[in-house]
């Protein structure tokens, strides 16, 4: 029972950077059609922000430090994205051939980037000792770390289903994804809402890589191209454009890939992932909060 | 007074070449209809003059050169636009998608909207993709009567609707048109003459008929030839 609970945390403090992750990659794919292939990177860049505070800012006191890199990941993460769109993406919409091309470039060099920067070994964070203890919940002891990213996870979800329910740029948006030409037709530059969502997109990731960092105790370059690859599994199981279908999923594959590689065999849980993701493409081609293509 | 003017107008979708020089004019704060049987190209006519199809050719909205025009710009210039199938925002509340039509420094005149589409009005907080698709219609015109538009284009607005919601949509439509300028896309030939002045009638792509309403509606030969409708 012990060790149920404490997979089960594990398990939803990885959808939690799943989350983070896929959501920015699922708006960008429902309003834009844009398969962005470089949003590992922005999940890396996070991620070496996030040691470089914490590595930097050796006098500020430990707990404030951390979030002051939490937020420095964000404001990365979200810098690139809205320069990436403003600079490159922008000139190739509707080109998905190129789009793509781009954007796996985009991400093969950022990794490459950061490999020459900070060398292809891991760097360990500097991180509250409070992180690793545990806590006890119904008689699993949970590291601390786990309950940390899922909480985080949590308010960013609320915060972005709060922005896309109750601001213009939020409902531009949500129209944007279902049928972006009629936007236009009403009389709204629809351009607009691409850099928003890039930056959202970004700024979501870069947190995750701030905490994935965490997560993985450590950041490497290609660890956002990973874990980018589940990322893409979540959408497409959750429905492309929609958040909570992607919350969803991030639980749903989490959970599966901590349970299979631990009752199972381990190894076994990405596998069992893919074999989920053909599972929920047979039954429900459009994703588990998708709409059905007209 | 002339407020659209189209000519030697040219679209393709894809591989297929669907208008071939389109020409016609539509007079302002008049009704005309654009008419012609299935596939000769009169959404893709509506579709160029909202710049949502790469188009060759003129298209003037007023000063406007819409063939250069982003859409965004087409519309805020005062061009309301219904298209063929409504294209509401399913996911959306009705109330939700008036507010995304209302444009900056801009009144909307909600009052006018549900005074016209009561149905509506009770249904505001309601996802517009689970509207009957006549209250999907009333939607649709609404959104673009929220503002004070001095163009409308419009697609269909009666298809597939039951009798009784069509004559409520013509009426609609004939209140709009009051103070703006209408073309209007209508396979109903009943509906056409209740509210337009002006004919167009395309087939295969280019212009084969324009003149009055009245007299395309009284010759049966020319409506039977390009329509495929016996009138009467």
């Amino acid at each position: 029972m012990s060790s149920f609970v404490l997979f089960t945390l594990t398990g939803l403090g990885l959808a939690g950077l799943y989350f983070l992750l896929a959501s920015g990659l699922s708006l960008i794919f429902g309003l834009m059609s844009v398969l962005n292939l470089a949003h590992g990177a922005f999940f890396a860049a996070g991620g070496y922000t996030a040691w470089f505070v914490m590595d930097a800012l050796d006098s500020v006191p430990i707990g404030l430090r951390f979030i002051v890199a939490l937020l420095a990941a964000g404001l990365v993460g979200a810098s690139a994205g809205a320069v990436i769109e403003r600079v490159l993406v922008r000139r190739l919409y509707g080109q998905h051939v190129e789009q793509i091309l781009l954007t796996i470039g985009l991400g093969m060099a950022a990794v490459a980037l950061m490999g020459g920067w900070f060398s292809y070994d891991p760097r360990l964070l500097t991180q509250p000792d409070w992180f690793g203890d545990t806590t006890e919940i119904a008689g699993a002891n949970v590291p601390n770390n786990r309950l940390l990213i899922l909480g985080v996870a949590i308010l960013f979800f609320i915060g972005l289903m709060t922005f896309l329910k109750r601001t213009r740029h939020g409902l531009i948006i949500r129209a944007g994804v279902e049928n972006p030409s009629m936007v236009r037709a009403l009389g709204i530059d629809v351009s607009r809402s691409f850099t928003i969502v890039f930056a959202l997109g970004g700024l979501l990731a870069g947190v995750g890589g701030a905490l994935g960092t965490v997560y993985f105790n450590g950041i490497s370059p290609s660890l956002g191209t990973t874990q980018l690859i589940f990322a893409f599994i979540v959408v497409v199981i959750g429905g492309l454009g929609s958040i909570p279908g992607t919350a969803l999923a991030s639980v749903l594959v989490a959970l599966t890939q901590i349970y299979v590689n631990n009752y199972l065999t381990s190894g076994l849980g990405s596998i069992s992932v893919v074999v989920l993701l053909a599972g929920v493409l047979l039954v429900r081609p459009q994703g588990l909060l998708g709409k059905a293509a007209p | 007074m002339i407020a659209i003017e189209v000519a030697d107008l040219n679209v393709w979708r894809g591989d297929a070449h669907v208008l071939h020089g389109v020409e016609f004019s539509v007079a302002r704060n008049e009704v005309t209809a654009l008419l012609g049987r299935n596939g000769v190209g009169k959404s893709t006519t509506l579709l160029a003059m909202m710049g949502l199809l790469p188009a060759q050719g003129t298209i003037r909205i007023d000063a406007t050169d819409a063939i250069a025009t982003p859409t965004h710009l087409i519309a805020q210039g005062g061009v309301g636009y219904v298209p063929e199938d409504r294209e509401v925002f399913a996911s959306l509340t009705v109330a939700e998608n008036f507010r995304l039509a209302e444009r900056p420094n801009t009144e909307p005149r909600y009052e006018m909207v549900y005074s016209l589409f009561p149905d509506l009005y009770g249904r505001k907080e309601q996802a517009a993709g689970t509207l009957s698709g006549g209250q999907q219609q009333m939607l649709a015109l609404g959104r673009v009567l929220l503002n004070p538009n001095k163009i409308l284009l419009i697609d269909e607005p009666t298809k597939g609707l039951a009798p009784i919601i069509v004559e409520q949509v013509v009426e609609a439509l004939a209140h709009a048109a009051e103070d703006a300028t209408v073309l209007l896309v209508e396979q109903n030939l009943w509906v056409a003459g209740q509210l337009a002045n002006d004919a167009v009638v395309l087939d295969q792509g280019q212009v084969v008929h324009s003149g009055p309403m009245d007299e395309l509606i009284n010759d049966s030969a020319l409506a039977g030839r390009y329509l495929g409708v016996e009138v009467r």
